[in-house]
């Protein structure tokens, strides 16, 4: 063994590296494997660092692709996603990945090239201040102003992003700084004294749920997306089975529990299932788990679980108690928590009527759609995707009616395999996800779920797609509409389309082939299952223009302002 | 509700902007806010005075500044036994009459003239807002040229009396 004095002294050896190089050489010591990105002016010196390095790079056609592609391999990898887009407007292409990142705590790390410091603040070319702008969209950034902090500051980049609440953290290098040469120093351990997230839970409070759930008559678990990002799937599981806990998911947390257990009501909220959003107002114990109480799943808070002691297990702090009074405030990783909460829980409260009652609303009350012979039901279509895939694919959406139709009707059943915008619900989000998903786990299929709206906003991948043969399967729910605003407008706004219809459309199939990429329409049951099974059985990329009863509705529904238990559309 | 919080925060460039743009996200409004390096050169401290609904807003408040990864500690004083000042400058117009009048005044005050031209004397005061505001009263029927105030800043006493009713918070 050398003495320690040995290591020092080889530590002490000064290495000089521009700044780029010490990029490539933090990105390898943290083991990232695939970047994101598109490249610039500012940014020319990474990119020429890139040249010399084994390190995949996804050339995505919009740096907006390129977040979104760095945001699905992060949600189902859970590791860090990592962006580089040069300064500029390169940078602020990367705005909405960026807030969408945010809100649903995707742990991503983003390189942006900046103005040479000498020029920083005098309107320079392709000058943008991205830390500014991004301040309240990350959980933390940094601009570097000296080239011997780029090691360090990357490492606390990628501590900050994937530990505790993940989040985006966005690291501007002004250009100088990316050809500077400084002495390179491997960074120590991270030490952030204002940044001590808190994993292990309060015994104290887990006792008093745990004394809450052996006298509950009527508990229910709302699992979050906080349930997948700690892995705590398993524990979930058995204690929603030891203490016979009926369960509710959120939208981002669907996967965190089997659709076909038995104590499973299926997703609360504003377009979710009669049983859930019943368990949700008529409890009597609400178990929060790594969810948010978002105003989408509570509906009008005055309603909402109003007869229940509110626990909630959430490693944010600043979570708890911020939309929904907490009586039982429980701040950990959720994995920790019900780990815990297991060992200290031996007695259950007597559920079983609870749990009969609630079972009889789900089958009494289940989703449902009025099907026809004519036209190709999107929920049906939702269904068949399952059955071909067998509930194994990744599936990824963006926002609106296809969105809701996969939520309430693919049935996740297992962890990660679900990516969806959820709090920012971003259009053009599902597609470029879908590339970053497959990239992350190719062992998969992947479908990405889109409308005829929102891939139009990000088809240019379809390019990459093409350059890399991704095995990704294109889903169009096409309703000539942005089906989810014409639906408010409907109920809301007596009929009056306004701008939300769109009969003209290019020829998807066209558009694909195009890219060299196979496609078809589907326009009945038996043409949407049979295309979709040649495009899973074809492992190439397939783009399904799927023609759907373009007035269907998603239903049941929690209109605006109104209470949880006020859903419209209930099966009759 | 009135409330006096501070935040020791680590003297990164662009830490006062993101407190103060964290506020604004949240609809807080800002009444006064001051800034100045703790004994260690990396740490600074920043006195907010804020208005706050009610209780649930302000501990949504603390949780969001404690959540900043620069913010090291954060403190709501406004129930504790503390010290709170703040400094005041006011230029009053004097004629060779009025000069003695204002000096008179101000004295109960411990005010001093800083600066004394023809036309005006500059004022200097220091102490919590009530105080800051008397003496400006006092002073504005000579004809108030000009007034810079710093905000409060504060911290608690050596000494805390018991507290009876410590705000219940569910974590901070």
């Amino acid at each position: 063994m050398k003495a320690s004095w040995v290591a020092d002294e080889e530590k002490s050896k000064v290495q000089m590296m521009s700044g780029a190089d010490m990029l490539m050489e933090a990105l390898e010591k943290e083991g990232v494997e695939v970047l994101f990105g598109y490249p610039g002016g500012a940014v020319l010196p990474i990119y020429d660092a890139l040249y010399k390095k084994k390190i995949r790079h996804i050339l995505t056609r919009h740096e907006q692709g390129a977040i979104h592609a760095a945001q699905g391999f992060a949600r189902v990898t859970g590791k860090a996603g990592v962006v580089i887009a040069t300064s500029g407007p390169g940078a602020t292409n990367l705005v909405t990945g960026i807030a969408d990142a945010m809100i649903d705590s995707l742990p991503l790390v983003i390189f942006t090239g900046q103005v040479a410091t000498t020029v920083i603040g005098t309107d320079a070319f392709q000058e943008a201040d991205i830390v500014g702008v991004t301040m309240p969209i990350t959980k933390h950034n940094y601009q570097v102003r000296r080239v011997e902090d780029l090691p360090g500051i990357i490492q606390e980049a990628f501590h900050i992003a994937q530990s505790g609440r993940p989040g985006p953290v966005l690291v501007d290098i002004p250009k100088d700084i990316s050809t500077a040469l400084g002495a390179y120093a491997a960074p120590k351990d991270v030490s952030l004294p204002g940044y001590q997230p808190t994993v292990m839970p309060n015994l104290l409070q887990v006792k008093r749920l745990a004394d809450a759930i052996a006298t509950a008559k009527k508990p229910v678990i709302l699992a979050g997306a906080g349930v997948l990002f700690a892995g705590a799937e398993k524990e979930i599981l058995s204690l929603a089975e030891q203490h016979r806990i009926p369960v509710a998911n959120t939208l981002l947390g669907l996967g965190s529990f089997p659709s076909d257990h038995p104590l499973f009501l299926g997703m609360a909220g504003m377009h979710g299932t009669y049983a859930a959003n019943i368990a949700l107002y008529e409890c009597d114990l609400l178990i929060g788990i790594g969810a948010r109480f978002d105003d989408r799943l509570t509906g009008d808070l005055n309603h909402f679980a109003q007869k229940a002691a509110v626990a909630h297990i959430d490693i944010d702090p600043a979570e708890i108690g911020k939309n929904v009074e907490t009586l039982i405030p429980i701040v950990g990783c959720a994995k920790h928590t019900v780990s815990a909460l297991l060992r200290e829980s031996t007695s259950s409260g007597d559920t079983a009527e609870w749990v009969y009652h609630l079972s009889e609303l789900k089958s009494s009350y289940p989703l449902w759609y009025k099907k026809d012979d004519k036209t190709l039901k999107p929920q049906r279509l939702l269904e068949i995707i399952h059955e071909e895939t067998k509930g194994e694919a990744i599936v990824t959406t963006d926002v609106g009616q296809h969105q809701m139709w996969t939520a309430q009707y693919y049935g996740f059943s297992k962890p990660n395999r679900w990516v969806t915008s959820g709090g920012l619900g971003t259009m053009g989000f599902g597609f470029p996800a879908a590339i970053g998903a497959k990239i992350g786990n190719p062992g998969l299929p992947v479908v990405a779920v889109t409308g005829d709206g929102g891939f139009q906003m990000t088809l240019q991948e379809l390019s990459v797609l093409q350059e890399l043969k991704l095995p990704v399967i294109i889903v169009i729910v096409n309703n000539q509409s942005l089906g989810m605003v014409r639906q408010w407008q409907e109920i809301f706004y007596e009929e009056r389309y306004s701008q939300s219809l769109i009969p003209v459309q290019p020829d998807f199939v066209k558009l694909a082939a195009a890219y060299g990429i196979d496609g078809a329409v589907a326009g009945t049951e038996e043409e949407a299952r049979q295309e979709f099974a040649r495009a899973l059985a074809s492992n190439s990329p397939f783009l399904l223009d799927c023609r759907v009863t373009s007035d269907e509705n998603v239903y049941p529904m929690i209109a605006p302002g109104k209470g949880i238990h006020q859903m419209i559309g209930v099966k009759p | 509700m009135r409330r006096i919080i501070t935040a020791t925060v680590l003297n990164q460039s662009g830490v006062l902007n993101r407190l103060t743009g964290l506020l604004t996200k949240r609809q807080f409004n800002i009444e006064s806010i001051t800034v100045g390096h703790s004994d260690d050169p990396g740490i600074s401290k920043i006195t907010i005075v804020v208005q706050v609904e009610d209780d649930r807003k302000l501990e949504q408040l603390l949780k969001q500044l404690h959540k900043q990864i620069d913010v090291l500690k954060v403190k709501d004083l406004t129930d504790m036994a503390l010290v709170a000042r703040e400094l005041a400058l006011i230029k009053v117009l004097t004629t060779p009459d009025t000069r003695s009048e204002i000096k008179v005044i101000i004295e109960p005050f411990r005010a001093s003239i800083i600066d004394v031209s023809l036309e005006n004397v500059t004022i200097e005061v220091t102490g919590d807002n009530d105080k800051v505001e008397a003496l400006i009263e006092l002073l504005r029927p000579y004809g108030i040229k000009e007034i810079s105030r710093t905000g409060l800043t504060a911290m608690p006493r050596g000494t805390q009396r018991t507290v009876y009713n410590l705000n219940q918070f569910s974590i901070i």
